[in-house]
């Protein structure tokens, strides 16, 4: 395999869009699958997905922001070399659902879009231009275009069709049935379906311990990740908190200044006021927003975590699948030969029938077993890149988070003086 | 020894009234317990007493309860602070704001400022309580409460009514608006600043919760990526117990240096308060005499002229004090605040620079820090 090549250097922007083609690593698998990870060598994109310029349409309760998905490839399945279309967040909840449909037996991961927010959307809607809806809007930006880079970096997600069709078509359907979709609904939806295959009596005999130590990393990766995000997602609170309380109390300074007599006093209360006030917010506001920054990554990995996890749980159905169309394949012989002894030859026929049926069902079922199985394998593979990427990358988030909010913060201090 | 209920003119105090220090506080079951040490006049050496807060109490009543000095309802009383109810935390927060925090470090400071204002007040400290107070070795023991002529202002029966009453004085007048705006103004910036230093603690309760987080993330083994991530979950672990404590820090200026200024002044904004309202109702009842002077018969005519001489000379005893307090207080209140500011500025500087200088050297770690 090739060697890693050295990380582009990360300035703020870029670390939300991270190339998702740039980290290889040497796995230690058994030599049956070190073919796959040739092939995954092999798979080099050159697609760039952005969304930006959020704009308003309409008004009132129909009204809706509308996002500009701009394409630059050179690959030549696409019409152009750059393009753009306009697409708002039902049309990305549609994607989702159409590709999860169809990929869902085939044990893809799916990256999985961002959350619905009703209050997030009406304060928009109702037209406020408060700093929360700026905040909302920018951070569902942010989100949807990490969704789309995840889905273009996919080998077999970018040859779908409905991937293109939502990159370039002009004038897309709008999507419906977007209600129930959401990403906290499919991890809902997730964690039911768990529940179920855990309480199925026939248990999978795992001969091949890979998917067992995968499903317990992933896991237990996904516990981390959620304690981590409740913890800072307190801390970017109380920051944000702190900044308003801190804007309060220099007006009320500002205001003790003004009603004091002395004018030596009241002028030295003002100033601190007026300190206080720059100097605070300042840096209270930037550690609030780099924090948010942070949150919503790891948010958004929690997710991505989730999906994995759901892909193990469609092999474990695939396998049931099997088992049950073998016992219902047994019965089917059992009749047949309780009918031969019978002798009846009308019901015989029919039985045979139904037994070739069943025949290659069982051997279709076990195919879309195996097929499945590397499939997950394969997918696992690909994520563990991405989860290293992921690593490396809240790495980078923090430590230029961190380095941004004391280069701001130094020169302040030192001008106190 | 006893206090009777006479007090000497003329006595003076042995010990030096502006470096009274309480040099220990130590919690006794549900009481606080002070130390107080106070430098001899005369000759070297010290008196070391202790005393809780019903002592105080008991000093304050003495004081209040000096009615044959002329024109003690002029006087402006230093203002005690409130009893510390030392085993709940959420009633005692909400009673004493500021003097609750710090672990009694500003609690002790006010008391100590209440002492040194009494034993440097030029009528107060003429009382005798204050010397038995500072230099009795024993507790000078619970004594019955004694109605004092100083009710509260809640308490008055008619207060409102009273307090707007017009002045005679301009100078006065002008004391009492002033006065009201400024207690105003001064609550509500302890309040404000009161929110920005609880949730500045909240916000190194979650720096520490962070770090601790973070050293769960590391995980054993060989695996270089793994390593690699243990090793950054570690630094940036450091990181924020580094937060944790500047945040603490910063918190803890605020508390001792502005917050008990702040509380300070209002506390004594209070206190001017009450004696502006003492001196108005002490008007209110001049007029009366003054009318019923006026009005009455010739049969009870002397004994209202008697009345309204007495109250006239009260009235003006009170009001020359009030005056003196007023302008000497002016200077006071003005040199505490700007003390308060100043060291505010001090402290904070300090925290930040030492803030600075450690948030560089983490800097300098993580940029050292390849990542693959």
């Amino acid at each position: 395999s090739s060697p890693p090549p050295p990380p582009p250097p990360p300035s703020l922007p870029n670390l939300l869009c991270p190339s998702m083609h740039g980290y290889y690593w040497m796995f230690e698998l058994s030599p049956h699958w070190s073919q796959l990870e040739d092939d995954e060598a092999k798979d080099r994109f050159d697609v760039d997905v952005s969304v930006t310029n959020p704009e308003k349409v309409g008004d009132g309760m129909n009204a809706y922001m509308a996002y500009k998905v701009s394409t630059r490839t050179s690959l030549t399945m696409f019409r152009c070399k750059t393009f753009s279309v306009r697409r708002r967040f039902s049309d990305f909840l549609g994607l989702y659902e159409k590709l999860s449909v169809k990929q869902s037996l085939h044990g893809c991961i799916i990256p999985l879009p961002p959350e619905k927010s009703v209050v997030g959307m009406t304060k928009v809607k109702v037209g406020t231009d408060d700093p929360s809806s700026v905040e909302f809007v920018e951070r569902r930006r942010a989100a949807l275009e990490r969704y789309l880079q995840r889905i273009v970096s996919h080998p077999s997600l970018l040859q779908d069709p409905d991937v293109r069709e939502f990159l370039e078509r002009d004038d897309l359907p709008r999507a419906v049935n977007t209600q129930t979709l959401s990403g906290a609904g499919f991890l809902k939806m997730i964690n039911k379906a768990s529940d179920a295959v855990n309480k199925m009596t026939l248990k999978m005999n795992e001969s091949d311990t890979w998917f067992d130590d995968k499903f317990q990393e992933v896991e237990s990766e996904e516990q981390q990740l959620r304690k981590l995000h409740a913890v800072v997602d307190s801390l970017v609170t109380h920051r944000k908190e702190l900044c308003g309380n801190t804007a309060v109390f220099a007006k009320s300074m500002a205001m003790l200044g003004n009603s004091e007599d002395n004018t030596a006093l009241s002028r030295a209360l003002s100033q601190l006021a007026e300190v206080e006030d720059k100097m605070e917010q300042l840096h209270q506001e930037q550690a609030a927003s780099d924090f948010f920054i942070f949150a919503e990554l790891l948010a958004d990995y929690v997710r991505l975590l989730g999906a994995v996890r759901g892909c193990f749980d469609q092999r474990m159905r695939a396998w049931q699948r099997w088992q049950e169309a073998q016992s219902t394949l047994q019965k089917k012989r059992e009749a047949e030969a309780k009918l031969l002894w019978a002798n009846k030859p009308e019901k015989l026929q029919q039985a045979k029938e139904e037994i070739t049926e069943w025949e290659s069902k069982v051997t279709q079922y076990e195919r879309d077993f195996d097929r499945i199985g590397m499939m997950v394998r394969k997918e696992v593979l690909r994520f563990e890149v991405l989860f290293v990427s992921m690593h490396s990358e809240l790495c980078f988030c923090f430590k230029f988070q961190l380095i941004k909010f004391w280069e701001a913060f130094l020169p302040e201090a030192k001008a106190i003086s | 020894m006893m206090m009777t209920e006479e007090n000497e003119v003329e006595s003076t105090l042995s010990v030096c009234g502006h470096n009274i220090q309480i040099a220990e506080v130590l919690k006794d079951g549900e009481m606080l317990s002070f130390l107080i040490v106070s430098q001899k006049l005369s000759g070297t050496g010290e008196y070391h007493v202790h005393r809780n807060y019903d002592d105080f109490e008991w000093l304050q009543h003495n004081l209040f309860c000096q009615e044959d000095v002329a024109g003690i309802q002029g006087v402006i009383f230093p203002p005690l602070p409130a009893k510390a109810q030392v085993n709940t935390a959420a009633k005692v927060m909400k009673q004493l704001g500021f003097l609750s925090l710090g672990e009694w470090q500003p609690y002790c400071k006010a008391l100590e400022v209440f002492l040194q204002q009494v034993a440097a007040h030029s009528i107060l400290s003429k009382n005798k309580a204050v010397e038995v107070f500072l230099t009795n070795p024993d507790s000078p023991g619970k004594q019955k409460v004694k109605k004092n002529i100083f009710n509260r202002l809640s308490q008055a029966v008619d207060g409102m009514r009273k307090e707007g009453h017009k002045d005679v004085d301009d100078f006065f007048q002008t004391a009492r608006d002033h006065n009201l705006v400024l207690t105003n103004c001064t609550k509500t910036v302890t309040e404000k600043l009161l929110e920005v230093v609880q949730t500045e603690q909240k916000i190194a309760v979650a720096c520490g919760h962070f770090s601790a987080a973070l050293l769960l993330c590391v995980e054993p083994g060989d695996d270089p990526n793994k390593q690699a991530f243990s090793k950054v979950c570690v630094k940036l672990s450091e990181v924020f117990e580094s937060m944790k404590k500047s945040t603490t820090g910063v918190s803890e200026n605020d508390v001792s240096t502005m917050g008990l200024g702040l509380d300070l002044e209002s506390r004594y904004q209070e206190a001017i308060k009450e004696m502006l309202f003492r001196r108005t109702c002490k008007l209110v009842e001049l007029e009366h005499a003054r009318r019923n002077a006026e009005k009455a018969k010739p049969v009870k005519k002397a004994a209202m002229e008697e009345l309204r001489k007495a109250a006239e000379t009260e009235f003006e005893d009170i009001s020359r004090v009030a005056k003196e307090e007023i302008t000497r207080f002016e200077a006071v209140r003005v040199k505490m605040l700007q003390q308060a500011m100043v060291q505010w500025c001090e402290k904070q500087l300090l925290t930040a620079k030492e803030c600075a200088d450690q948030f560089t050297q983490h800097l300098e770690v993580f940029r050292g820090m390849n990542f693959k």
